[in-house]
Order: C-alpha cells, then structure tokens, then sequence
C-alpha cells in the first residue's frame, strides 16, 4: 500500500487529523466530540501514517512505546479525580473549575483533566493493539 | 491478650527480613517469644482459678457481627499455656532439629503464624472471628506438613491435609452462621443462655450436623481421619506441636466449648458416643500392625482424641473432669513421646521400631523421657496419666445407662493405647544395641531437655494433683454451668472398682507388649484392607470429582473462540427468550413510531445488501469491508436521530475495526476453508434469533413509562453544575465519571492483554528458533 501520493498526503495530514482531534477534544464541552472520540482520531492519524510510511517510521516519529500512554493517561484522570480531595476536602470527582474562560480553550477544570486522560488512554490502547497486531500477525 | 496474637503474626513477617540473620546459632533466641506469652498467661492463673474470667473487646468489622471478643476462662487458659507453653519447647528443639536447614526462617514462619492462629481460636467469644483462626490453623498446617515440598508424598498428604480441615472450616462457618441466625448474636458466652431455645429449634440437627462435620474433620474423627497419619510427613517438631498437642485438638476444644450451648439433647450425646467410640476402639487397634514409631503414634493420637470426643459425649459433670484433665495428660505425654521419635530418628536415622533396640546406652535422657511418657500413657500411678485414666473409667461406670459396655469399651482402647505407649517409649531402648547402632552421638541438649520436662512435668502433677486442680480443672469444668466446689483430684482413692479395672488395663498392656511384637508381615495384612478403609474411599470420590471437572472443562473450554460465542448467545437468548415468554404482553404502540423518511429507507437498503454480500461472499477482506459498511450505516441512523456524539464514535471504531481486522486477515493464507451447508445453517438461526430477541427487547423498553427524571436531571444541571453545554460528554467526564474511569483502565487492561499474549507467544517461539 507503499504510494508515494499516499505517503507525501501523510506527511501533512498527521499534524493536521492531531490538531483536529485536539479541537474535538476540547470541543467535547458545548458540542458533539470529546476525549474519546478525539483519541480514536488521534491514532487513526498515526495507523494513517504507519499505512503510508511503514510501522517502523511511525513507530521512529512516535519516539516511546504507545503502551507507556496507557498509564500516563489513567494516572491524569485519577489525579483529576483526586484534586477536590486533596484541595477542598471534597468527594472524588467532584467538578472544580476556574473562574474566568481561557481563550480558544474555553473553561479550565478537573473535568477538561479528565478528559485529557481519556484522549490519552485511548490513544495508547489503540494504538497498542494495532501495532501489536499488525508486527506479530 | 490481642497484642499475644498480634505480636505473633508480626513476628512471623518478621521472619521475611530478618529470618537470614536467625537462621544460625541465633535461632534459639526466637523461642523466647512462645517464653514471653507462656509467662504471660501463667499470671492469669490467680485470677482464673478464683473463677474470674478476663476479657478483652476490640471491635473490628462490628457491621457484620465481627468483632475481636477475647475472653479468657479455664478452658481457654489450659489451652494457651499448652500452645505457649508446648510452644516454646518445640521452638528450643527445633533449632537443634533443623539446624542449618536453608528454610529455617520459613519455618519458623509458619510456626509462629499457627500460634498465633491458635491462640486467637482458643480465645475468641465471636464465632465468626473464630472462625477465621479456624482456617488460619488450617492454612499453617498445610504449610507444615509440606515443609519437605520436594517430597511429592509430603505435598500429597499437605494437600488432603488442607482439603479434610478445609471442607471442615466451611461446615463450621455454616454452622457458625445458623447459630448466629437463631440465637441473634455471635457471641458464644452469650449463647449459653440460649440452650433450650437451641434444642427444641427446627434448625437444630443441622446446625449441630454441621459443628459435627467442622469438629470431626479437624481432630481426624473416623471417617476423616486419615489425613492425620499422613499428616506425619511433617517434620517431628511439627507432628508434635500441632498434631498431637494443640491444633488438633482444636475440635474437641470446640466440642467442649459449645457443650453448654448445644449439649443436654440425646442427639448431641448419642452421636459423639458413637464417633468418638468407634475412633478411639478402630485407631487403637490400629496401632497393633504399624512398625513406624510416628505411625504408631499417629494411631494413639487418633484413639486419644477419640476418648476425648467419647467424654464429651457422655456429657456429665464426670466426664468433663476426666476430659480436662485427659486433654493435660495426653500433650504431656504424647509431645514428650513425638519429640522422643523426632530425636532417635535424626540421630540413627530410622524411625522403624523393629530395626531399633538397646538405646539407652547411647541417648540415655531420650530413654528416660520415652519411658516416663509411656509410664504417663499407659497411666500407672503415680504419674498424671494414672488419675486421667482413674477419671475415665468413674466416668463411664457411673453413667445412666450401658454402663458396663462403655466402660468395657474404653478398657480396650486403654489396653491398645498403653501397648502402643511401651513399642514407642520403651521397645526402642531396651535389649541389646544393634550393631550400628552403637556409635550414635549423643544429642544435643536442645534435643534432650524438652521432652525430659514434659516427662517429668507428667510426674510433678500426678504427685501434686492438686496444682492443677484449682488453677485449670476446676475453671475448665465451670465452663460447662456446673457447680465445681467439690470436685477434688487425687492420685489415691482407695481400693474400689475404678482401681481394680485399672490394674487390669496396665497388667493387660504389658502382657500384650511381651506377647505381640510388631513386624512387617502384620503390617502388610492390615494394608490388604485399604481398599475399605474411608481413606480410600475418599480418595475415590475425589478422584471421580476431579476427573468429572476434567470433562466439564473440555467441554466448555474447548479452545474454540466460535464455540466460546455459540454458548454464550444461545445460553443468552434462552434466559432472556424465558423471561420474555413469562411475562410480557407484547404490545407495540404503532402511533409512537416516526413516519419512515427516503434517508432512512436508503441506509437501510444498503444494510441489507451488505448483510447479503457478507455472508454469501467468499473471500474475508471483502466480508470485513461489507460490515464496515454496516457500521456506517448504523452511524447514519445516529446522525438521522440526531445522536452525533454516538455517531462520530461510533465512525471511528467501524474505521479502526475494519483496519485491525484487514491488519489481521491479510496475513492469513488464501485458501479459504468454508464451512458446512449445516454449521451455515446453525449459524444463522442462532443469530436471527439474537438479533430477533434484541429486536424485540428494544420494542419491549419502548413499550414501558418513559422515566425522565434522571435525564432531564442532567439536561437541567449539566451547565449550571458542570460549566458544560454537551450533556452527553458532562456525564462521561463529570456525572458518571467514575465510570469513565473503570472503562479506559478496562481498556488498558484489554490492550495489556492483547499485548501479553501476542508478543509473549513471539517471544517463546523465537526463544524455540535459538
């Protein structure tokens, strides 16, 4: 599936189908999207590229294994999840929230955290198994 | 009291960090803990034997009825000092038993997590804490017994060990929950006024049936007790502490314990009669054809408990004295004996009684241990064992009915009993040393000095009876609700009867040691037997157990991921295909459906023949691509239903599925094995009726009152709680978090799992290729 058409579309659209999903990511709060979605986007992006580049070069862009995601995202979203205990003294999970909006990315709270998290452990797990798969099948 | 138990198990984790430093010459000091607690609990005889009763409450799990009521009366302080006191001469042997074992420090280990267990048993009012000592003693036993794990007979007998007092700790926790339910407490001192109540309840037999079961299991009543003999595989110090002395009598603790709870019925008395009389009678004999000297004593101890279990059930104010004072008797003597067996078998290295003769002159405190200990057993005054037996005899004489057949009965065991007393602490040191034999170096102190106390410990109280009968026998026997102040033990009675039987049982056990000597040929005809013994039958059972759950398994487990799925849908469909059959009226409201649109009507055309190409294709990619196209067009009828977060997810997995599914199938080779008209054929009546059966479910909720509480509960608050305007994403990330949570780790550990088994399996196989 090696074509050079492919493979120089790749090259632009990786940052683009990332950036995208971010913006899904952080969209999730008013509109349609959010961590889930935006991570399932986020490793069609790379499964694209290792498509159109080989695994071995996606696996070189990425740098460290995508199974470490995994943790690091569970680890954000619990942490998100434990901030209210340690600061308010409150229940896990409960929503705190920054007074004023940020520009472009809107409200700031443990939720957006959360949400992150998500994005990053679905990024890690899919694209743990899609890599696994495709090295061993 | 509950620092004794805590300190205990501490001690045993102490075991994992500092166990390599006290695996040498510094393991002796270890027995200083059992030391500490032994003196502990000898302070609290002043206040005991003035018929005070100590506790101690600590709540613990108080929601469910667990609570750590420590509660120290008579009874309970005769059997800590014996698992301290017991304790802490094991503790001294077995540095010089083991010594330079390379697993020394796990066994101590274990040791002290079985005191520990032990002592909290004896010393919990609450039936469920008990309970969990109960299964802790068990636990540690097994342990114990398969200390030697490279010996496969010594796992073997560890495991039947665990499953007998396993099977028994279950039917105590059963029979623990009964009480608990009829009485309305755990508390076993508050039971006791609840005896009557307790008899005349329905649930009665069973609840006694299933005490039975817990007590007979753990102190190798007939038919359980075979796992004791096997049990012997332990190392001696082992056999001695927790298979003579302490843990096995942690039924007949029990038996006692819950006399005044659930005694006074003839059912209760009638059916320990019988146990303990055919355990006692059927082990002794036993002891006639075994030439081991741990075999030998195995038997006495099975036949001893079996007397135990018989005094109990004779139920009188008697029978409990004799019981008490016997329970003091038989640790004293049969420790003494084991530790006597533990000490000839490492020094010559035999523990087989007919290859062992003239010892004396080479071990002589070993000689003159064995030989008070088997003076004690066969109880020839003055030592303890003659008032224990004296005790026995007035017991069955004086009760109401059979007297002459009960009394009878126990005359023989008494009469085996004392014989399997003089093979083992007699036969091994008289007559001529054997040659080989001669050279055997003389034991350690550490070997020699603990089972000279306890031999001369039987004299000391049979001299002075009365240094035990205020401070142990008399508490033990008010915990039974009878009056004690007259009861006075003496080594002297006179001459009556009791005497005169007496004098036949010790002349009878000698003659019988001098007439039948034990030798292989005899052993060999009680084996022909084994084919009926409960042993074997057991065994049986459990062979048939394991060899049906073997088939079971291949049934089910057969390897096969689409047999796996078949079972799971049809076992599914059945159950929700009876519930709906049951009660469900079936009514469609037609006026609530929506008026079809072209939109809909096209996706769904297209559904259609993907379906069609799917499963009448022939070849794999374009199948996946046709469900693919399912998947979209499932997510059209999202975006129709105005669902678009539902819909782009949904669009995203169908992408990625198809991906991994292509990833998967494009390695695979081109041949394609179809399969049969039939298995097609099964296949798709399986999955019409699932997808018939959804169908249906989904028209059935629709059917039902709508309750929008909830939703317009979110709806209403997902801004002004949640800053958030999407309330599909707020009760992922904020109402229903938590969810989300379990959800991505159980993605974590689905793609960790994914990751184990293939890039493991790569692994192994390049490992093959080298």
């Amino acid at each position: 599936m090696r074509t050079l058409i492919l493979k120089t579309a790749s090259d632009y659209l990786l940052p683009i189908l990332l950036l995208f999903s971010i913006f899904i990511l952080l969209r999730g709060h008013y509109l349609p999207g959010g961590g889930f979605v935006g991570g399932l986007m986020a490793s069609i992006a790379f499964v694209l590229h290792a498509f159109a580049n080989g695994l071995k070069d996606t696996k070189k862009l990425l740098k460290f294994h995508p199974g470490f995601l995994m943790p690091a995202g569970l680890l954000l979203s619990f942490l998100s999840g434990l901030l209210p205990v340690i600061l308010q003294d409150a229940a896990f999970m409960t929503g705190l929230w920054l007074e004023n909006p940020i520009p472009v990315i809107g409200s700031i709270g443990t939720a957006l955290f959360f949400d992150v998290g998500v994005y990053i452990v679905v990024l890690g797990v899919t694209l743990t198994i899609i890599f696994t798969i495709s090295e061993s099948a | 009291m509950l620092l004794a138990i805590l300190i205990g198990f501490f001690a045993a984790l102490s075991q994992l960090l500092f166990g390599k430093f006290m695996k040498g010459k510094l393991s002796i000091l270890l027995s200083l803990v059992p030391l500490a607690f032994f003196i502990f609990f000898v302070q609290y005889i002043p206040a005991i034997a003035a018929g005070e009763i100590v506790t101690a409450k600590h709540t613990w799990v108080s929601s469910f009825g667990v609570d750590l009521d420590l509660r120290l009366d008579g009874l309970a302080l005769l059997f800590s000092l014996m698992i301290t006191g017991i304790g802490t001469l094991v503790f001294i042997y077995t540095s010089a038993y083991l010594k330079n074992h390379p697993m020394l420090d796990r066994f101590y280990g274990y040791l002290f997590i079985f005191m520990a267990a032990m002592l909290g048993l004896v010393l919990s009012d609450n039936f469920l804490a008990m309970f969990i000592f109960w299964e802790l003693t068990s636990i540690s036993s097994f342990f114990l017994i398969g200390f030697n794990n490279t010996n496969p007979d010594s796992r073997k007998s560890a495991l039947t060990a665990l499953s007998i007092t396993g099977i028994g700790g279950l039917l105590f926790l059963a029979g623990g929950l009964l009480l608990g339910e009829v009485t309305g407490t755990y508390q076993i001192s508050q039971m006791i006024s609840q005896n009557e109540l307790l008899v005349n309840h329905s649930l009665y037999v069973l609840t006694v049936a299933l005490i039975f079961g817990a007590a007979f299991t753990k102190s190798a009543q007939f038919p359980f007790h075979f796992w004791l003999p096997g049990a012997m595989k332990a190392p001696t110090p082992v056999s001695t502490y927790l298979h003579s002395a302490t843990m096995v009598k942690a039924g007949i603790y029990l038996l006692f314990r819950l006399s005044p709870v659930l005694g006074n019925s003839d059912f209760w008395n009638n059916t320990l009669l019988i146990v303990g009389g055919i355990t006692m009678l059927y082990a002794a004999f036993h002891t006639l054809f075994r030439t081991d000297l741990k075999g030998i004593l195995a038997y006495s101890t099975i036949a001893a408990l079996g007397i135990l279990t018989f005094l109990i059930g004779l139920g009188t104010k008697e029978s409990f004295i004799a019981a008490a004072v016997f329970i003091l008797v038989h640790a004293l003597y049969k420790a003494t004996l084991f530790l006597m067996t533990g000490a000839i078998d490492l020094y010559t290295g035999t523990r087989d009684v007919t290859k062992l003769s003239g010892l004396h002159k080479v071990m002589l405190p070993i000689a003159i241990a064995g030989g008070l200990a088997a003076i004690s057993n066969a109880g020839i005054p003055p030592s303890i064992g003659f008032i224990g037996k004296d005790l026995i005899y007035e017991s069955t004489l004086h009760f109401r009915h059979n007297a002459t057949l009960l009394t009878t009965l126990a005359i023989l065991t008494n009469i085996l009993i004392g014989y399997a007393g003089y093979v083992a602490g007699v036969k091994p040191f008289i007559g001529r040393t054997p040659t080989g034999l001669e050279k055997v170096t003389f034991p350690h102190p550490a070997i020699w000095i603990p089972p000279v106390i306890l031999g001369v410990l039987g004299f000391v109280f049979g001299l002075f009876p009365s240094l035990v009968e205020a401070s142990l026998i008399k508490p033990i026997v008010a915990t039974t609700g009878v009056d004690t102040s007259d009861i006075h033990i003496k080594l002297w009675h006179g001459f009556n009867t009791v005497l005169g039987l007496s004098a036949i049982t010790i002349i009878s056990g000698i003659a019988l040691y001098f007439i039948w000597k034990p030798n292989a040929t005899k052993r060999y005809f009680i084996q022909r037997f084994d084919k009926l013994s409960p042993k074997f039958i057991i065994e049986t059972l459990a062979d048939w157990f394991e060899s049906f759950s073997d088939l079971w398994t291949r049934i089910f487990q057969n390897g096969y991921l689409r047999n796996y799925i078949t079972v799971i849908v049809v076992f599914l469909i059945s159950l929700v295909a009876f519930t709906l059959l049951n009660n469900t009226t079936y009514q469609i409201d037609y006026s609530s459906f929506s008026k079809l649109t072209i939109y809909e009507v096209v996706s769904l055309c297209i559904m259609i023949l993907a379906i069609g190409f799917a499963v009448f294709t022939k070849s794999r990619l374009a199948a996946v691509a046709a469900t693919g196209v399912m998947g979209y067009s499932i997510c059209l009828f999202f975006v129709f239903y105005s669902a678009p977060d539902l819909a782009m997810t949904q669009f995203a997995i169908d992408t990625l599925t198809v991906i991994l599914f292509v990833l998967v199938l494009y390695k695979l080779p081109r041949y394609l094995n179809l399969s049969d008209y039939k298995t097609r054929v099964k296949d798709g009546i399986i999955a019409i009726a699932f997808g018939g059966l959804v169908s249906i479910l989904a028209l059935e909720v629709l059917a039902q009152p709508q309750n929008n509480e909830i939703s317009s509960y979110y709806a209403e608050n997902a801004y002004v709680l949640a800053h958030g305007k999407n309330v599909v994403n707020v009760i992922l990330v904020d109402f229903r978090g938590i969810d989300t949570m379990v959800e991505i780790s159980v993605l974590a550990i689905a793609a960790i799992g994914v990751f184990g088994l293939l890039k493991l399996r790569l692994k192994s196989e390049e490992r093959k290729q080298q």
